[in-house]
C-alpha cells in the first residue's frame, strides 16, 4: 500500500448538503438496511433458508403422498385430512423460527462481538433512534421474508398434497393461519432480537432463544394437568404466539389466533422496552 | 473546542477517570499522554457519548455529543478498539455511516482514495491488515469533514510510512484551524506531532500545557562539557555545590572533531554559570551545551507514581507497554525526541 498524498480533506467539492438539517429517521433506517444487507454471512443465509424450508415443506407433503394409506389407516393421514396446514407448515415455523430467532440475534450481537457498535452510535448517538430504526427495518425484511416462507409453503405443499386432500386459502381459517405463520415467525424473529439486546453475546442469546422456541414446550408438557398450570401453559411466549397459525388447535385453547399472537407482541414490546431502556444506560 | 469538566468515571469500583477537566483548543495538534491505565481511551469514550460518565460532563463547542445534529460532520473519531464489522467490505462500512449523515456515496469513494483503500474497497475488512484497518478507521473519521478529530493511539501498530502519515494528516488538519485531540503512550512521536500537552495518570490530570513548556519544566536538566582540564573543573564545581558526573568521550562523538577531552555531565547548576567558573579559572572549554531533556525524561517525571503496574522490573515478561526504564537513559542525548 503506497503513501497517498496528503491533499484535500475538505468535503468541499463533493457536494455535500450544508450541516444543520436534523438527521432523518429515514436515513438511520437507510444505514440499518445497509448493514443488513452488506453482511453476506447474515442475510443470505435466511434467504437461503426460505428456499430450504419450502423445499423441505414439499419434500414432506410428498413423502405423505406417497405413503398415503387412506383415511382408516395412518394416524398422520388422518391429521392430513382432518388438518393439512398441520402438515404444510410444520416445517415453516420450526425451522423457519429457528432461522429468524438466530438472524434478529446476530443483528445486535454482531454489533457488539466486532466492535462496529462503537462506530454506529458515534454516528448515530440517539441510541433509542438508532434502535427504533434497527428494529423497523429487521420487521420489515422479516416480514417479505416469513411472508414468503409462510405462502410459498402452503402453495407448494398444498399443490402436493392435492391428489388427496384439497385445501385453498379461501377455506375456513386457513388465509390467517398463513398469513399468520409469517407474523409469527416475526414476532419470534424481534423476540430473539430483543433478547440479543438484553444479553448482547450471540452465544447467550441464540440458546436463551432456541430455548424459548424448543425447550420451554417440552418441559410445560410436563406441567400437571390443573387450571393454574394450563394457563401458564397458554401464555408462554411461544404456546400463545402458535394459536394464530393453527386451523384446527387442540382441545379448547385458552386463547383465541389473535389474542394468542397478541400475548406473543405483548412479550416482544416488553422485552424491547427493557432492552432499550438498558442500550441506553449501558457503556458501548 | 473540546470541554472536559469534572469528568469522573469508574468501573466496578475502580476509578478510571477522577475530576478530569480540561479544554482542547482548535487549531493545534493536542497531545493526549498517559501510562497505559490512566484512563486516555475511557476519557475520549466519555467525551464521545460511547461511556457514561458517573459524574461531570464533556461538550464538544459547548454540546452534549449525544446532543450533536449528523455528529460525524462536527466530530470525527478513531477509537483504539476496533470498530468495524469483519464480514463487511470497507465500501459498506463507510456507506451505512455515510448514510445516517446523508452524505453521498460519492463521499465515501473520495475517502477510500484518500487514505489509499479504492482497491481493496469491496474487500472483507475482517482480511485487513492493522495498518489497512487503521487507514479505514481515519477515512471514517474523516468523513464528515469534521472540525473535531479525536484519535485513540492512531499510530499504534503503523510502519514508519504509515507512522509520518498520520503525523503530517493531524498536523495539516490542526493548521487548517481544526482541534485535533491525540491520545498516545508513546513520548517521541508525541514530541515531535503537538504543540499542547495534556498529561494524565491514574485518571488525574499531571499537566496541562504547551509541549515545550513540559519538556523545560522537568528538574533533570543538565549541561554538557567538554575539556581537557576535567579534574579541575570538577572541582571547581563541586565547591559551589554542583554535581559532575563524568561521561563517556564519545571518542570523536561521531561528528568528526576527533576530540578526545573528557565530557562532564554537570547538574545543579546553569550552562552560564559552568562557563563563568571555567572562565575564573581560565580553563579551556571544548564544549558548553544546555541539555534539554527529552518528553519522555518529563514524561516519567510527571507519571512517577501513577503508574497504573507500578514500574517494571526487569523479571517481569515485557507484555506490559508501560514505558519503563530501559527508555530512560536517553537523557544526556539530544534524541529526535527533545523539542527545542
Amino acid at each position: 500500500m503506497s503513501a497517498t498524498p496528503v491533499t484535500s480533506y475538505s468535503a468541499a467539492d463533493t457536494g455535500q448538503p450544508a450541516q444543520g438539517r436534523r438527521a432523518g429517521f429515514g436515513r438511520d433506517m437507510l444505514a440499518e438496511w445497509t448493514k443488513i444487507r452488506s453482511v453476506r454471512s447474515t442475510l443470505w443465509t435466511l434467504i437461503i433458508a426460505v428456499v430450504v424450508i419450502i423445499g423441505f415443506t414439499a419434500l414432506i407433503s410428498w413423502v405423505v403422498v406417497a405413503n398415503w394409506n387412506g383415511p382408516h389407516a395412518a394416524a398422520r393421514d388422518a391429521r392430513a385430512i382432518s388438518d393439512p396446514t398441520s402438515i404444510i407448515y410444520g416445517v415453516a415455523i420450526y425451522l423457519g423460527q429457528l432461522a429468524i430467532a438466530v438472524l434478529g440475534v446476530l443483528v445486535v450481537t454482531t454489533e457488539y462481538s466486532t466492535g462496529v457498535i462503537r462506530a454506529s452510535l458515534l454516528a448515530v448517538p440517539r441510541r433509542y433512534t438508532m434502535l427504533a430504526a434497527k428494529v423497523l427495518v429487521f420487521t420489515l425484511l422479516m416480514l417479505v421474508l416469513a411472508e414468503i416462507m409462510a405462502f410459498g409453503s402452503f402453495f407448494v405443499g398444498g399443490a402436493i398434497l392435492h391428489s388427496h386432500v384439497s385445501v385453498s386459502l379461501s377455506d375456513h381459517d386457513v388465509l390467517r393461519a398463513t398469513f399468520g405463520a409469517g407474523l409469527y415467525l416475526v414476532a419470534f424473529g424481534l423476540f430473539a432480537l430483543a433478547i440479543g439486546v438484553l444479553i448482547r453475546h450471540t452465544a447467550g442469546a441464540i440458546s436463551i432463544a432456541v430455548g424459548v422456541a424448543f425447550v420451554l414446550p417440552i418441559l410445560a408438557g410436563l406441567l400437571p394437568d390443573t387450571s393454574f398450570f394450563n394457563h401458564l401453559n397458554a401464555y408462554l411466549p411461544v404456546q400463545a404466539g402458535s394459536q394464530v397459525y393453527l386451523v384446527r388447535p387442540e382441545g379448547a385453547p385458552l386463547l383465541s389466533s389473535w389474542q394468542g399472537l397478541g400475548v406473543l407482541c405483548i412479550y416482544v414490546v416488553v422485552l424491547l422496552g427493557i432492552g432499550a431502556y438498558l442500550f441506553d444506560r449501558r457503556d458501548a | 473546542m473540546i470541554e472536559a469538566r469534572d469528568l469522573t468515571k469508574s468501573f466496578g469500583g475502580k476509578v478510571a477517570v477522577d475530576h478530569l477537566s480540561f479544554v482542547v483548543q482548535p487549531g493545534r495538534v493536542t497531545g493526549f499522554l498517559g501510562p497505559n491505565g490512566a484512563g486516555k481511551s475511557t476519557t475520549m469514550r466519555l467525551i464521545l457519548g460511547l461511556d457514561h460518565p458517573d459524574s461531570g460532563n464533556a461538550t464538544i463547542d459547548g454540546q452534549r455529543y449525544a446532543d450533536l445534529v449528523n455528529p460525524l460532520r462536527t466530530v470525527g473519531a478513531l477509537l483504539e478498539a476496533k470498530s468495524v464489522h469483519t464480514g463487511r467490505s470497507a465500501r459498506n462500512h463507510l456507506l451505512f455511516l455515510a448514510q445516517t449523515q446523508g452524505l453521498p456515496a460519492s463521499r465515501v469513494d473520495a475517502m477510500l482514495d484518500l487514505v489509499g483503500l479504492r482497491d481493496v474497497a469491496n474487500r472483507r475488512a475482517g482480511s485487513f491488515s492493522l495498518g489497512m484497518s487503521q487507514r479505514l478507521g481515519v477515512a471514517a473519521a474523516l468523513l464528515g469533514d469534521p472540525r473535531i478529530l479525536l484519535l485513540d493511539e492512531p499510530v499504534n501498530g503503523l510502519d514508519p510510512e504509515g507512522v509520518l502519515w498520520i503525523r503530517n494528516l493531524m498536523k495539516h488538519l490542526a493548521s487548517q484551524g481544526k482541534t485535533v485531540m491525540v491520545s498516545s503512550h508513546l513520548m517521541n512521536e508525541m514530541a515531535v506531532t503537538a504543540d499542547h500537552l495534556i498529561v494524565i495518570g491514574r485518571g488525574r490530570l499531571l499537566a496541562n500545557a504547551s509541549t515545550e513548556e513540559v519538556i523545560a519544566r522537568q528538574s533533570s536538566q543538565t549541561v554538557r562539557v567538554r575539556t581537557p582540564d576535567a579534574d579541575r573543573l570538577t572541582a571547581l564545581i563541586a565547591a559551589e555545590g554542583g554535581r559532575v558526573v563524568p561521561t563517556a568521550n564519545g571518542n570523536g562523538d561521531g561528528n568528526g572533531s576527533g576530540d578526545h577531552a573528557p565530557v562532564l555531565t554537570v547538574s545543579g547548576m546553569r550552562a552560564a554559570r559552568v562557563g563563568e567558573i571555567a572562565a575564573s579559572a581560565q580553563i579551556v572549554l571544548h564544549e558548553l551545551t544546555p541539555q534539554l531533556g527529552t518528553l519522555e525524561d518529563a514524561f516519567l517525571e510527571l507519571t512517577a507514581g501513577s503508574l497504573e503496574f507500578g514500574h517494571l522490573g526487569t523479571e517481569l515478561p515485557g507484555e506490559s507497554a508501560s514505558p519503563g526504564p530501559a527508555t530512560a537513559g536517553s537523557a544526556t542525548q539530544p534524541t529526535t525526541g527533545s523539542a527545542r
